[in-house]
């Protein structure tokens, strides 16, 4: 109850947010140490990032794995690490957030193995599994399985989880990366609701629920946005959004509780538009940002987790966590913006452009429905380019500087800055030494199991996949078993397949027509009359990291400036590249790599086409810290490339002149 | 500069590291490599490889790439090594060309059995014929098996049909550009025709149904060959075997019916007055009397090599060329 009495009079204060950090990094130990201190300094919820394999589903002594293992998050390859992950944590009083997808129905199992170890009712869990895949193949990339058994096991997560776990959100639909990928708000939200119901549609056309079930899956969907710095508009998006998500509810569900129709989402605020360059400014940044997802009463996120200000910059430390931890605790405590009513009812302005943003999302969202729904518009590309498109779009005024970005393409001198640190001393270092340690205690962990259990629970869970069982009985047995992540996830590829989504680089929109670019294209011409036959690049991402939304732009910007582009794609190895390159005949490799895996990863690159007697020039993109980038080019790379360098002409040019003098003489 | 000569010899000896390097060569429009290209490849069309060649051809998006990266599987698992040439289209205005197809043709990866190459169309620098006639033998001297992967929108067709021995046209269910294609004339040229994604059974069958007809309606050589409409799932793998047994039965029938020699010697004459008339326009194929006297003369030479036969008709057009206009040097 809000009083509006005089001055000093208390009012009633709503409920904040859940306060989370996205954290998790080197080994179980390290990063449940890490949420412990996150919890004490006043953080109400978790939110575990997972490293790649583990989202990939490989063990950590996996060829694929190298470099990767503890990087982007926690290394989670049995129940033996999700026992130490949650040591000292009450599971019960946790709201438990997890960013995985391909593997979600076993992270939920270990989860839930882990409860029963404990003595804790499911029902008394809560929280939840990101397990959006079609936004994996839109844009992250950490998808294993085709689509078709990918939206089984979200079905089997969702028809499980209503009735065993039921203060689960099974799926978290996310247009968090959607906007990463370059969506704009209409594009977010058309792409995220059509999303939505490929996941209730499949749900529906099950047998296995009751048939008052369907209102209460649509209550359990959640959603996971993105917050950009354009932050007005990101509170229409956020009404809209909501407004639509109802109007689905009702017409194509049925839905009539207000309450199950209510849209419930989170946060994380744009990590994209967080600069190298003056990276104290993105403070700044972050805070209007988190200003977007709260203000509106009518459409306030329900948890939310803020980028640290040095993310552009590599993984941020402890400290630079709490800071962002801070923001949230000012805002929801010292300000009185829990105190009022919705501040936007009856603002004609922020109504107008709400109703635009539901008119164009609306007519989109037909338009991707005609095509036969999300899957179809994932697997025909029509999704994919539109987001490619709309990024080269967004990166073209950002270079013409039609779009202001402070400290990158305008007012870019700067005094010293005391946040500026040599020797990593502003980032977080993951100790190289975790990987080889993650690995002997993986070994120790598979030769002290009963090899007789892990064979059957294994056995067990192939039936279940083929008879068309629920795989999550079949799997939570196999984590009490011991089976690792890798076999888990080998059980399911054996069974389902894996699957390579389209890249949306088919580009249908006309190239660049200014005269810089004709001057590029002109040397790339001339370059290539006098080596015979036209510059052909290639470019790959080597590793587990799916974020192919640079090397895409990269490859499109190529083309454009009249290169011929070999683009491989991602989960490439290092011999793969080498194998690639020397096949294909190309003048110039370029990699990109944003895991932090780079320095391995790289490396090794170079190595191999050494040992092939291949002298190419190598080029690597990435969130690449200063003194690793030294460290690279003394080990023969040509150039690193950083979210700094935000001009790819630019990087064209280079590139062109790097083959020019390896052809000279 | 590479030895034209010396690359033949280690192709003939199935180097795998000699390919990349000849097509390379190939690819370089110097006059000094096109002087080595040459001797490579008319030492290679003087060894007749039996390696089998299969065009895949159809519109984008009907899932060519991820069918033969199944097909390549099957034949992969036969115990033939494979060689793919991929080509892809080149933009006119910039030049640039964006090749993805390494993306789906994963079964290869890491098997030194299996050499995958992409090319640009390259429209604006005179189109895919010549590069891809050179690439397709360099591949059939290393690999058993050689694979054309092209876009096909209605003209390039007849071009591929000239490069290889059995060409497959793929299209998907509910591509209403059927009836597009069979207005374009497409279907004069395949030897197979799949409708890939067959897992949408009612929309798959209609299309076989539409394939068929337009078969029955249209033009082919009339050569013989009953011309089977498959259905496939690439993603399913549903019908793969079948289509596979197509292709050994259509490379059978092309050795035992003699139309296999009748066309690798069509593509070697396509080559050369392509070429031909590329280099000195029609003007100078006048000069020998036109095109038929030209093919004219091919065909008195039913087994001489492309390559051999070119350099012969180049120099005599040269010859009559300066000779007819003096006072234009």
């Amino acid at each position: 109850m809000a009083a509006t009495g005089a001055a000093g009079e208390a009012r009633a204060k709503d409920q904040p947010w859940v306060f989370r950090t996205y954290s998790g990094h080197t080994s179980a130990a390290a990063s449940n140490a890490l949420y412990r201190r996150n919890l004490a300094k006043g953080q109400t919820g978790l939110s575990i990032a997972f490293d790649l394999p583990t989202q990939t589903g490989y063990d950590a002594d996996h060829p694929l794995a190298r470099g990767e293992v503890g990087k982007v998050g926690v290394p989670i390859g049995h129940i033996g690490d999700m026992q130490k992950l949650f040591e000292e944590i009450p599971l019960e009083r946790m709201n438990t957030s997890m960013t995985i997808n391909a593997t979600a129905a076993w992270l939920l199992a270990l989860y839930a193995a882990l409860a029963e170890r404990r003595g804790v009712q499911r029902s008394a869990l809560s929280g939840t599994t990101q397990n959006d895949i079609i936004k994996e193949y839109l844009s992250r990339g950490t998808y294993v399985f085709p689509p078709e058994p990918s939206l089984r096991l979200i079905g089997d997560m969702v028809a499980w989880t209503l009735d065993e776990i039921p203060k689960w959100n099974p799926i978290n639909i996310c247009s968090y990366h959607l906007q990463e990928a370059g969506a704009t708000p209409v594009q977010e939200i058309a792409y995220a609701l059509a999303n939505a119901i490929a996941v209730l549609d499949t749900v529906k056309a099950r047998g296995d629920l009751a048939p008052d079930a369907l209102p209460r899956v649509f209550g359990r969907i959640s959603f996971f946005l993105n917050a950009g710095i354009r932050f007005i508009e990101e509170i229409c998006k956020g009404r809209a959004m909501s407004a639509l998500w109802e109007k689905i509810g009702r017409e194509r569900y049925g839905v009539s509780d207000e309450k199950l129709l209510r849209f419930r989402y989170g946060v994380q605020v744009n990590s994209l538009g967080l600069t190298e360059a003056q990276p104290e400014n993105n403070v700044i940044r972050i805070v209007l940002e988190a200003l977007g997802v709260t203000l509106s009463k009518r459409a306030r996120c329900r948890a939310l987790q803020l980028p640290a200000w040095n993310e552009a910059l590599g993984l941020p430390r402890p400290w630079d966590q709490q800071w962002s931890l801070r923001i949230q605790q000012v805002l929801a405590y010292e300000t009185d913006l829990l105190e009022y009513p919705d501040l936007f009812d009856g603002s004609k302005v922020v109504e107008a452009r709400v109703a635009e943003l539901l008119r164009c999302a609306e007519a989109e969202l037909a338009r991707v429905l005609e095509m036969g729904g999300a899957i179809s518009a994932t697997e025909s590309g029509y999704m994919k380019q539109g987001l490619v498109e709309s990024q080269s779009e967004r990166i073209s005024a950002i270079e013409s500087g039609e779009q202001t970005v402070v400290g990158v393409n305008a007012w870019q001198e700067s005094e010293a800055s005391p946040l500026d640190a040599a020797d990593y001393e502003n980032i977080l270092q993951v100790d190289p030494e975790a990987e080889r340690e993650q690995i002997a205690s993986l070994q120790a962990f598979r030769s002290a199991r009963s090899p007789q259990e892990v064979s059957s629970a294994e056995l067990g869970l192939r039936d279940a996949l083929k008879n068309g069982d629920n795989v999550m009985p079949a799997s939570i047995r196999a984590a009490q078993a011991g089976v690792t992540t890798g076999e888990w996830a080998g059980t399911l590829r054996a069974v389902f397949g894996e699957y390579r989504a389209p890249t949306g680089v088919v580009v249908r929109k006309p190239e660049l027509a200014d005269e810089r670019s004709a001057k590029v294209r002109a040397r790339v011409r001339a370059l290539g009359e006098r080596i015979g036959r036209p510059l052909k690049i290639l470019v790959g991402k080597p590793g587990l990291d799916g974020h192919s939304n640079g090397a895409e732009q990269i490859a499109v910007r190529a083309r454009d400036l009249g290169m011929e582009v070999v683009y491989e794609g991602i989960r490439l190895t290092p011999d793969e590249i080498v194998q690639s390159a020397r096949d294909e005949g190309v003048h110039l490799i370029g990699l990109s790599i944003l895991s932090g895996s780079h320095a391995v990863l790289a490396t090794d690159v170079i190595e191999k086409l050494e040992a092939a007697g291949l002298s190419l020039p190598v080029v690597v993109g990435g969130i690449i810290p200063e003194q690793d980038a030294a460290a690279l080019q003394a080990r023969g790379v040509a150039r690193v490339y950083t979210p700094r360098d935000f001009d790819l002409t630019a990087i064209m040019e280079e590139i062109t002149a790097l083959v020019e003098e390896a052809h000279a003489g | 500069m590479p030895d034209g000569f010396a690359l033949a010899q280690q192709l003939t000896l199935r180097k795998r590291e000699a390919v990349a390097p000849a097509l390379n060569l190939l690819d370089d429009r110097r006059p000094q490599s096109r002087q080595a290209a040459c001797h490579l490849l008319t030492r290679l069309e003087a060894q007749v490889k039996p390696a089998r060649r299969i065009g895949f051809t159809g519109a984008p998006g009907v899932g060519k790439s991820t069918l033969l990266d199944t097909v390549l599987r099957r034949v992969r698992a036969g115990g033939e090594s494979v060689g793919v040439l991929a080509v892809d289209p080149s933009s006119r205005r910039t030049g640039g060309a964006l090749l993805g197809d390494r993306l789906r043709l994963r079964s290869g990866a890491g098997d030194p059995g299996v050499f995958l190459r992409s090319m640009a169309s390259r429209e604006h620098l005179g189109g895919l014929a010549e590069g891809a006639r050179g690439a397709v033998l360099v591949l059939a001297a290393a690999f058993d098996c050689v694979f054309v992967e092209t876009v096909g929108v209605g003209q390039s067709e007849a071009e591929v049909a000239d490069l290889v021995d059995t060409l497959v046209f793929v299209a998907q269910p509910d591509s209403g550009d059927l009836i597009q294609f069979m207005k374009a004339g497409v279907l004069e040229w395949p030897d197979l025709l799949v409708v890939n994604k067959a897992e949408q059974e009612a929309l798959a069958a209609r299309a076989v149904r539409e394939l068929k007809a337009g078969l029955a309606l249209g033009e082919h050589s009339g050569d013989g060959w009953e011309r089977p409409v498959l259905r496939v799932s690439a993603r399913d793998d549903i019908g793969v075997d079948e289509l596979v047994q197509a292709l050994a039965a259509h490379n059978s029938w092309l050795l035992e019916s003699g139309e296999h020699a009748r066309r690798r010697r069509r593509g070697r004459d396509r080559f050369v007055r392509d070429t031909l008339e590329r280099r000195f326009g029609s003007f100078g194929l006048e000069s020998q009397g036109g095109v038929d006297a030209i093919q004219k003369r091919l065909d008195a030479k039913p087994d001489a090599a492309g390559m051999q036969l070119l350099e012969e008709l180049s120099a005599r057009i040269e010859s009559a060329l300066t000779g007819a206009t003096p006072h234009q040097k």
